[in-house]
């Protein structure tokens, strides 16, 4: 498991985001992910080794390194990205519920076949209902984590720049200590890249929720100015998800009653009938 | 993720550029990315590592490859081919869009559509007119952009694009002036102007591919000035699209109103 696998698991979710989102996954993958595998892990390749004190004490070395990278900014980075691109398999989750409602409502429906079923698998779903919630909860994680890792990020090194020369006097170094960080420069440069990409993907995870929120109060005061659902053809009034529960929740209720008159008429079909948790 | 992704993003684009847009894209991804892979990251490898200062103070090393070279040409060169190959993927938003269109058009049952299913919507190449030409040619501006600022930052950054084999540091903690070595300066400096060189060439492409899309257009538009009554299914076909999707949306509301009520 590695980025790689990271892309294909979220490409999928790419799908049933908004054009937004899409733009913002495009911006973590390209500009974030790849820039730290490309570029940025070969710069803090050699951070410890290159890491000289002016010094022969034995052990001082690795102290003041330890002291002054608690944790390096390409594992702060790499845990920020993973962090921050896991909030939209909430969505996915969602989605694969809602499709396998539907798969079970077309079994209900006798509509199993298996160009129906393809059909409800390749169908993109609106954002409405209980979806809409579960994709702005997920924005909202996502612009938390984004928030406090680069509150962590200023805690542990103010000012986002790299100096070149640190001063240590932790055990065992001898008195004061000047130890010279490798590359200081690049890694300012790079720090200060993720840092400005960083706010790009917060800006735009904040025009998606009001994007989302805009939305929802236009649909909200469109259904109440007109209640009757003339608009788009009929086929697209079906796939609406509230008319869909609505459908599912009415076949639910009446099923106890059709399946055991299925039965009676068709004995055939008694196997299927075990399986059936209703029955 | 790495250059491989990107390839595969890209490619899917080059199916919808003009035929220099595609040698441009060959040219991106065999005579620099590959090289910049394949070899150029050996080269630099020990950059620092091999940067040699005669002396034993302790951080003048450090501190004297930091001032020489505050960010590496490897480095430099990965994000110019990021940002250089990233407003392709504005042509492939824009492509990606109107696929979306067709195919709900397609899906709502339209009986003029000219598509047999939803593959050939998947498979169709798009022709290079209308609003894709704008956003087409802004991203050749944009790759223009990136590459001329890049190269600007190169050669200001590095006083040219040769590599001296001795540098001569007095930045502190070195005492006085202090002699440094830089690891394999002359495959360096080879490399370096390989890049450059393919570089320009990606520069000429892209003016070339611009210069071909402005003459197209205006040979297009001196064709329509030319000839007003022309034939429907011929250079006024995106309009008269337009106008029988709107036309099918408004009967649609019609008839779905009538299916209620009836």
């Amino acid at each position: 498991m590695n980025w790689a696998g990271l892309y294909t698991v979220l490409s999928g979710v790419n799908r049933h985001s908004t054009s937004i989102g899409r733009i913002w996954l495009s911006v973590i993958f390209i500009f974030r992910i790849m820039v730290l595998v490309v570029a940025a892990e070969s710069v803090w390749g050699d951070e410890k080794s290159a890491f000289t004190c002016n010094t022969q004490q034995p052990g001082c070395n690795s102290v003041c390194y330890d002291h002054f990278f608690p944790i390096s900014h390409i594992r702060l980075w790499a845990l920020q990205l993973i962090l921050v691109t896991t909030p939209a398999l909430l969505v996915a989750m969602h989605v694969a519920y809602q499709q396998h409602q539907e798969k079970k409502l077309l079994v209900l429906t006798g509509h199993a076949d298996p160009k129906h079923m393809e059909e409800v698998k390749k169908q993109k779903i609106r954002i409405s209902g209980s979806l809409w919630w579960t994709y702005v909860c997920s924005v909202v994680f996502r612009l938390l984590f984004e928030a406090v890792f680069m509150y962590i990020f200023y805690m542990l090194y103010p000012g986002y720049q790299m100096v070149r020369l640190v001063k240590c006097e932790a055990y065992p170094c001898p008195n004061t200590v000047d130890c010279f960080i490798s590359r200081p420069t690049e890694k300012t440069i790079f720090t200060v890249f993720m840092l400005v990409t960083s706010s790009i993907c917060i800006v735009l995870n904040m025009a998606e929720l009001v994007y989302l929120v805009v939305r929802a109060c236009a649909r909200r005061g469109q259904h109440n100015s007109n209640p009757p659902s003339g608009k788009g053809s009929f086929y697209g009034h079906k796939l609406s998800s509230e008319y869909k529960q609505n459908e599912i929740n009415q076949l639910l209720t009446e099923q106890d009653g059709s399946l055991k008159d299925m039965l009676r008429r068709n004995p055939g079909l008694q196997e299927k009938g075990d399986r059936c948790s209703a029955c | 993720m790495d250059w491989g992704a990107l390839h595969t993003i890209l490619g899917g684009v080059n199916k919808h550029s003009t035929s220099i847009g595609k040698i441009w894209l060959t040219v991106l991804f065999i005579f620099r990315i590959m090289i910049l892979v394949v070899a150029a990251e050996r080269v630099w490898g020990d950059e620092q590592d091999d940067f040699i200062c005669n002396t034993l103070q302790p951080g003048c090393k450090n501190v004297c490859y930091d001032h020489f070279f505050p960010i590496s040409h490897i480095r430099l060169w990965a994000l110019q081919l990021i940002f250089v190959s990233t407003p392709a993927l504005l042509v492939a938003m824009h492509v990606a869009y109107r696929r979306h269109e067709k195919k709900r058009q397609f899906r709502k049952g339209d009986q003029k559509c000219e598509y047999k299913d939803i593959e050939e919507i998947r498979r169709q190449r798009f022709r290079i007119e209308g609003s894709l030409w704008w956003t087409y040619t802004s991203s050749i501006f944009f790759r223009l952009v990136f590459e001329a600022v890049f190269m600007y930052a190169f050669y200001f950054m590095y006083d040219g694009f040769r590599m001296p084999r001795l540098m001569k540091c007095n930045a502190w903690p070195c005492p006085n002036t202090v002699d440094c070595f830089v690891s394999r300066p002359t495959e360096k400096t080879v490399f370096t102007i390989f890049m450059i060189a393919v570089s320009s060439i990606c520069i000429l492409l892209n003016v070339a591919e611009l210069c071909y899309l402005l003459t197209k257009f205006f040979l297009r538009r001196s064709k329509k000035a030319g000839n007003p009554k022309h034939h429907p299914n011929h250079e006024n076909k995106e309009e008269t699209k337009q106008n029988e999707m709107n036309e099918l949306i408004s009967d649609s509301c019609q008839n779905t109103v009538i299916g209620f009520s009836g």
